[in-house]
């Protein structure tokens, strides 16, 4: 009788753990930006790509405006993807674009903006990738949206496209 | 004569003492990054890992231990980052409690009818 009982509590517990490890399968596995706004991290300084001046990226976040932070590079093909809704962005909305040019070579960076088009306000440049991990990213492109109280409200992992930009036209006129 | 010994000792004493900590130093970087996830290769560590975020991540660890932040200030600086998913033991909290204490649980049930067993007999 006791041994019975044993049993089935064996393999009633086997069977919650199958479908314990079952839901843990269902999971999203990949990693994806935490939903919770994060206050920026006051202490990064970067250099600017023209002057070569070392610059507190808070010091460059315009307070009544929606400051929108760029990684990008040169060789990177998604970053010449997204290209044309930075710069509608930025020519057609009151909008602080900051690009941070990541891990790049200084002269690629210049001629990309040079033959695209620049839609930044400010350029920096992050020459060992070491500042965009302090900002919390993963690669290249990826966009933050940054309210008023210098806290990121949004992040776009990967190239954005015409859903984020309606996106971020809709923050923008909020 | 003297002199020039003396500064051949302390050299060597310099350049062995200055061996040692980067070896240190270098151990306590692998130590951290073999518990940190890479986002891009996500199979991997960023020890193991070669992509451009591992390698960035792992030159901003050695900055961090520069700068004199222990490895749990740097595992705080991280989680806070990207979030608990960056690194590969979680810590307990209620969403890992089960994680945690059910091999503990099954432990003490195994050894409790193992001995149960050796007794009877």
């Amino acid at each position: 009788m006791k041994n019975n009982k044993i049993f089935y509590f064996v393999v009633i517990l086997i069977i919650a753990i199958f479908f314990v490890l079952l839901l843990g399968l269902k999971e999203e596995k990949n990693y994806s930006p935490q939903s919770d706004f994060k206050k920026l991290n006051s202490s990064i300084s970067l250099e600017e790509l023209y002057s070569g001046k070392n610059i507190f990226l808070n010091d460059l976040l315009i307070n009544n405006e929606l400051n929108l932070i760029n990684i990008w590079a040169s060789w990177c093909l998604p970053c010449k993807v997204e290209h044309p809704y930075l710069i509608n962005l930025n020519e057609k909305f009151d909008v602080n674009l900051i690009g941070i040019n990541y891990k790049d070579n200084l002269e690629n960076s210049k001629n990309f903006l040079s033959d695209l088009g620049n839609p930044y306000d400010e350029v920096l440049i992050d020459k060992d990738g070491t500042k965009s991990i302090e900002l919390g990213a993963i690669g290249v492109p990826e966009t933050y949206l940054i309210n008023n109280e210098n806290k990121i409200i949004k992040k776009f992992i990967g190239p954005l496209d015409l859903d984020d930009y309606e996106n971020i036209i809709n923050l923008i006129k909020k | 004569m003297k002199k020039i010994t003396l500064i051949i000792v302390i050299l060597l004493i310099t350049a062995f003492h200055s061996n040692i900590s980067f070896a240190d130093q270098k151990k306590n970087i692998d130590h951290i990054t073999k518990n940190l996830r890479c986002l891009i290769c996500q199979g991997q560590s960023v020890y193991d890992s070669q992509s451009d975020f591992a390698l960035s991540m792992k030159k901003l660890i050695r900055n961090k231990i520069k700068e004199g932040n222990t490895e749990e200030e740097i595992y705080i600086f991280l989680k806070e980052k990207y979030g608990e998913w960056i690194v590969y033991e979680p810590e307990v909290n209620k969403n890992t409690i089960f994680l945690w204490g059910l091999p503990l649980i099954l432990f003490i049930f195994g050894g409790l009818l193992i001995i149960r067993k050796v007794t009877i007999k």
